[in-house]
């Protein structure tokens, strides 16, 4: 079949907004990192002259090292305990009835909607009045809180896409209830594991509202760490710590992209 | 269900956090309710005087910030994010689907701070568009883009674009391509086959992106914070700085309250329009 002029004009229409789109998405890095090059300590466009100081500026500043290091940490930790409760969860929502299963699974869900400054805010108060200290560990209770609903998503789109026949088979074959959830259950689920962990650690290496309320100078995290040297300098060195990042984080994505396909990662196939 | 009791134990872990979130949630609520004691982190006696202090003009106005703040971006991230979601899912060859998706996905993987700073530098006074802009002889001097509603909304349709993309993607691929081929088959043209199958059969779709695009956006705090530049003011930025600039945290606690279940009845809303809107179409 021929295509009309119409056909054409709709064709060409539809990819130059989708080129202008993925113009707009991607606009504000490729800004960035034209600006993490400019000599000047004045951001001003186009640059006149070109250096790399911003980026040893960068490397010198203690406060971006020491919240990398946290941010690793609460990423890990936090991520590590996410899944493992998120799992555990996903698994009996999936598997298991009990009074109160929709109250426990609104009440882990409700982080979705609850604004991250809310939540940021309430852990602060609570651990005022339980005169728990604001070590580390506050902020990554912070961080499970908001990353376990996706954990939870995750693991439980594979449970539902699970055969349960391999179970069934292997306790016909007189397998213990410990040992088929060890050797045929996870295997099957370390997919839906490895993404939902991955996704937690991600969003808690970023997360920065909530994290802003609950740290202090000695656990500020990297973003939090990042926010406040904008407030305190005008200097092009947080451009250069952008693009560190945007490269950091382009990498994981695609090894990401390569072993496990983000279509299925996000369930959009 | 399952004959194996003993699972129930994989919740304990999770049973623990929902305490931890219960908790912290009446913590807010608590606090909502106390006096505040200038200089002192424990709070006073239990008073109402929170929530009345709420109805000054700047409380007020940030609310009505926040609102317009919220419907702007969720009209314009669902302008752009219907084509690059209905871009992505039609796409014929594989790796332009892969480059759409992660290209949109981006922003969200790169956190509040990375994004907000490098819109600061595009739309500064000396900043990337308005040099541009200058360049190109179309303004004399440059448009003020930081400090403005128009500023923030650009950064916050930008922070918004890739879950409004994802929930957009899900609910278009679900559709049945077949709908669309019958009705070009009878003689419909590409645009009217759009428009009488695939767009009132994304309706739903839309509606739930929006909603969450609404919650998102009333979440944002550094966006407004170092775009607004404490020119526009919003719940959060305002909780922020009742909470630590003048220590009142009972007050930031009824606020906080207060936006929560603004939240709460917006989502309602929203909700009650899917269902109507699914009845309408007969699912």
């Amino acid at each position: 079949m021929r295509k009309s002029l119409l056909d054409h004009l709709l064709d060409w229409t539809g990819r130059i907004l989708l080129t202008a789109i993925l113009g707009f998405v991607l606009l504000p890095f490729f800004v960035v990192a034209i600006a993490s090059f400019n000599d000047g300590a004045i951001l001003s466009f186009p640059p006149r002259e070109w250096s790399l100081r911003w980026y040893a500026n960068a490397f010198q500043y203690r406060d971006f090292g020491a919240g990398l290091v946290n941010s690793l940490k609460i990423a890990a930790f936090g991520a590590t305990i996410a899944l493992i409760a998120g799992a555990g969860f996903a698994y009996v929502l999936n598997r298991y009835d009990f009074r109160l299963k929709g109250v426990l699974n609104g009440i882990l869900m409700s982080p979705l909607i609850i604004p991250n400054f809310t939540i940021g805010l309430g852990l602060l108060i609570l651990s005022a009045a339980a005169s728990l200290p604001r070590n580390l560990w506050l902020v990554v209770a912070t961080h499970v809180i908001i990353v376990l609903p996706f954990v939870v998503r995750s693991v439980y789109v594979s449970l539902q896409n699970f055969e349960r026949r391999y179970e069934q088979a292997a306790e016909s074959l007189g397998g213990s209830p410990w040992h088929v959830l060890r050797t045929v259950t996870l295997p099957l689920l370390v997919p839906g594991l490895a993404s939902g962990g991955l996704f937690a650690a991600i969003l808690s290496f970023n997360e920065f509202t909530a994290s802003l309320f609950v740290v202090n100078q000695s656990t500020q995290t990297l973003p939090v760490a990042m926010y406040n040297y904008v407030r305190e300098y005008a200097d092009p060195t947080l451009a250069a710590v952008s693009v560190l990042y945007v490269l950091a984080v382009a990498v994981i994505l695609l090894v990401v992209h390569k072993f496990f396909r983000l279509e299925k990662v996000l369930n959009v196939e | 269900m399952t004959k194996r009791p003993f699972l129930g134990w994989f919740a304990s872990p999770s049973i623990l956090i929902a305490f931890g979130i219960a908790a912290s949630f009446l913590a807010i609520v608590q606090y909502s309710f106390r006096a505040n004691i200038p200089g002192a982190l424990d709070p006073g006696g239990f008073t109402l005087e929170n929530f009345t202090t709420l109805w000054k003009a700047v409380y007020g106005e940030a609310f009505l910030n926040t609102v317009l703040l919220c419907l702007w971006t969720a009209l314009f991230t669902l302008l752009i994010g219907y084509p690059l979601a209905y871009a992505m899912v039609r796409a014929r060859s594989a790796r332009l689907r892969s480059a759409i998706l992660l290209i949109s996905l981006t922003p969200l993987f790169l956190g509040e701070i990375v994004r907000t700073y490098s819109w600061m530098i595009v739309l500064g006074n000396r900043g990337f568009l308005n040099a541009a802009l200058m360049q190109m002889g179309l303004i004399d001097r440059p448009i003020p883009f930081m400090f403005t509603m128009t500023g923030v909304v650009i950064a916050l349709v930008h922070f918004t674009l890739p879950i409004v993309v994802v929930m957009l993607a899900a609910a278009l691929s679900h559709i049945d391509r077949n709908l669309e081929r019958a009705a070009t088959s009878l003689g419909a043209g590409r645009v009217r086959a759009f428009l009488t199958v695939t767009l009132p059969l994304s309706i739903p779709g839309i509606v739930a992106a929006s909603s969450t695009a609404f919650a998102w956006t009333f979440s944002a705090f550094a966006t407004p914070q170092m775009i607004g530049g404490g020119q526009v003011q919003t719940i959060s930025t305002l909780v922020y700085q009742v909470g630590f600039a003048s220590f009142n945290f009972p007050l930031a606690a009824s606020l906080s309250l207060t936006g929560l279940l603004f939240t709460v009845a917006v989502l309602a809303i929203f909700n009650t329009g899917i269902r109507r809107l699914e009845r309408i179409g007969g699912h």
